[in-house]
């Protein structure tokens, strides 16, 4: 599917919060590069607070790294690029006082897509969720997971050739998740985005990605790409096949050592603070 | 099913809430009229419905009316566009917000009545002083809800507002103002019960006309079943008035 053309090239990108000597000075992110192939799904996996939605906030122009550049089709970024690219995040950012179609004609206008076509695109987008019913409905008379849908309408509805997503399902039930998963699978399956993914779930990555990113420790950069050769659609049987369990079981022990050194590194300095905090 | 025991239990509340006041009402009659209570203290309610019919009949109320009308828009008008204003200027920046909240909020737990005196000294007895009475005391709940409501905006929504390419209009007239909504209509809500609160009072103690002023003659005077029915007069119109804010405010609410 992928063409092998650059659609995201990062470029020894580093970020760090606060100025160094600052209680909260923190190196988020540490000199990262990689290249993002159009059309292709790439999830981003490690520890939490590794730097992930760093990462993907400076993709998005949400966020100007302290060091390094991000090129998107041949542009380099310099803020957000609603042409080019749409979010969506775990708490789904719907507009609570609006309705979910009225969500989706919102994004369209702050885009810039003429008023004619709204209608059209929002229809479109929603029936491409299964949420065409719930067009009138507010978010919260919603679901986690349709609030999530809707949110991925309003994403799509913008046409954008880039999507990103952080942690889009990370806050929902797990059979919620696998059912939003496959959905995802095929819907994305039929367009030529290209698609960066930010997950915790080993299984979500395996069964949704092109290439897995492994993220390290805090300052998090990229430790190991692993590539899942399975063609889109993926097939619900392939979670139970032995190559899904082999590539999961890689990316475990990739993780692991991982997610010990950011408890490890975590856990004294946490307690350090709280003594040196109390008077 | 639900749904009609709740239909249910509200209206037994109301039930009982009007028959408190009914039950009032009846111990009232029975003060003046078997308990021997007297009239120059309490008028009897039956005389003080008359004197209402009469005072509404004759449309005596109407010069005071007008003027007690009159100071109260001009207060609430104020109070509501320069809270506004501010609040929203602060908002824009924590700093702001940090500094003015707290001083606002303090501002706001004194008993800014006490400044009826130099005010009147400042713009005279005339509907003037109360004007800034009540420009002043209904400022406060105004601009501390327009700090709270524009200072306290979902960051994700602005991020993805801004991530879908939203001006800074855009951002305001679709994030922002309905975000901040609520909190400001309720702000208003109290600005507005407090004016009438600072204005009504205001004419009592100080003052040349309004419907507060007529009161004030009215005890001075010892007619007593004439200012009761003038009271209720204006208890109505409040009630009234409250009664319509609320609802313009629930309304206001309802698009969340
Ligand atoms: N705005 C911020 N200010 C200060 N520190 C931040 C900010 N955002 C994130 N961080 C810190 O940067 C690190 C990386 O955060 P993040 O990219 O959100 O991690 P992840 O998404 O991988 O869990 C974390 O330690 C987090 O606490
Ligand atoms: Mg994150």
């Amino acid at each position: 599917m992928s063409t092998g053309e650059v659609a995201i090239r990062i470029r020894s990108v580093g970020h760090q919060f606060g100025e160094v000597g600052e209680a909260r000075h923190i190196r988020a992110l540490a000199d990262t590069s990689l290249d993002i192939v159009r059309g292709e799904l790439l999830c981003l996996i490690g520890p939490s607070g590794c730097g992930k939605s760093t990462l993907l906030n400076v993709i998005g122009g949400l966020l100007a790294p302290t060091s390094g550049t991000v090129e998107v089709a041949g542009k380099p970024v310099h803020g957000p690029m609603p042409h080019d690219i749409a979010y969506i995040f775990q708490e789904n950012a719907l507009f609570p006082w609006n309705t979910v179609d009225e969500n989706v004609r919102l994004g369209m206008l702050f885009q810039g897509v003429p008023k004619a076509e709204h209608a059209a695109r929002a229809q479109q987008s929603l029936q491409a969720v299964g949420l065409a019913e719930f067009a009138d409905h507010y978010p919260a008379q919603l679901s986690g997971g349709m609030r999530q849908r809707a949110s991925l309408a309003r994403a799509l509805s913008l046409q954008t050739g880039i999507l990103l997503m952080d942690e889009p399902f990370g806050a929902l039930d797990e059979q919620t998740r696998m059912i939003l998963g496959e959905d995802l699978s095929v819907l994305l399956a039929r367009t030529e985005k290209t698609i960066v993914f930010v997950t915790h779930s080993l299984g979500e990555a395996v069964f949704l990605a092109d290439r897995v990113a492994v993220f390290s420790a805090r300052p998090g950069t990229v430790k190991k790409i692993i590539r899942i050769d399975e063609p889109h659609p993926r097939n619900p049987a392939f979670v139970t096949s032995e190559k899904f369990t082999a590539l999961r079981n890689e990316l475990y022990a990739l993780l692991h050592d991982e997610i010990r050194k950011a408890v490890g590194s975590d856990a004294p300095r946490g307690r350090r603070g709280a003594n040196g905090g109390a008077p | 099913m639900a749904r009609r025991r709740e239909a249910m239990e509200r209206l037994a509340s109301r039930a009982v809430q009007i028959g408190f006041l009914l039950a009032l009402l009846a111990l009232w009659y029975a003060a003046t009229n078997f308990w021997g209570v007297n009239h120059l203290l309490l008028p009897n309610p039956v005389a003080v419905f008359h004197q209402l019919v009469d005072v509404l009949k004759t449309g005596q109320f109407l010069p005071d009316l007008r003027v007690t009308a009159t100071e109260f828009v001009a207060a609430f008008l104020l109070a509501m566009t320069s809270g506004m204003l501010v609040g929203f200027f602060v908002s824009r920046s924590r700093y702001w917000s940090r500094v003015f909240e707290p001083l606002f909020a303090g501002l706001y737990s004194i008993p800014i009545i006490l400044l009826l005196p130099l005010y009147v000294l400042f713009f005279g007895l005339g509907p003037a002083s109360k004007i800034a009475l009540g420009t002043t005391i209904s400022f406060f709940p105004v601009v501390l809800a327009t700090i709270a409501g524009f200072g306290n905006v979902d960051r994700s929504l602005i991020t993805a507002a801004r991530s879908m390419g939203a001006s800074d209009y855009q951002l305001f007239r679709y994030v922002l103002v309905p975000a901040a909504l609520p909190v400001i209509l309720t702000g208003l809500r109290i600005g507005f019960t407090v004016a009438l609160l600072a204005i009504l009072g205001s004419e009592t103690i100080a003052s040349l006309a309004g419907l507060g002023h007529h009161i004030v003659q009215l005890a001075e005077s010892m007619e007593m079943a004439r200012m009761f029915a003038y009271i209720a007069f204006v208890v109505a119109i409040t009630v009234l008035l409250n009664g319509l804010v609320s609802h313009l405010e629930a309304r206001g609410r309802r698009r969340e």
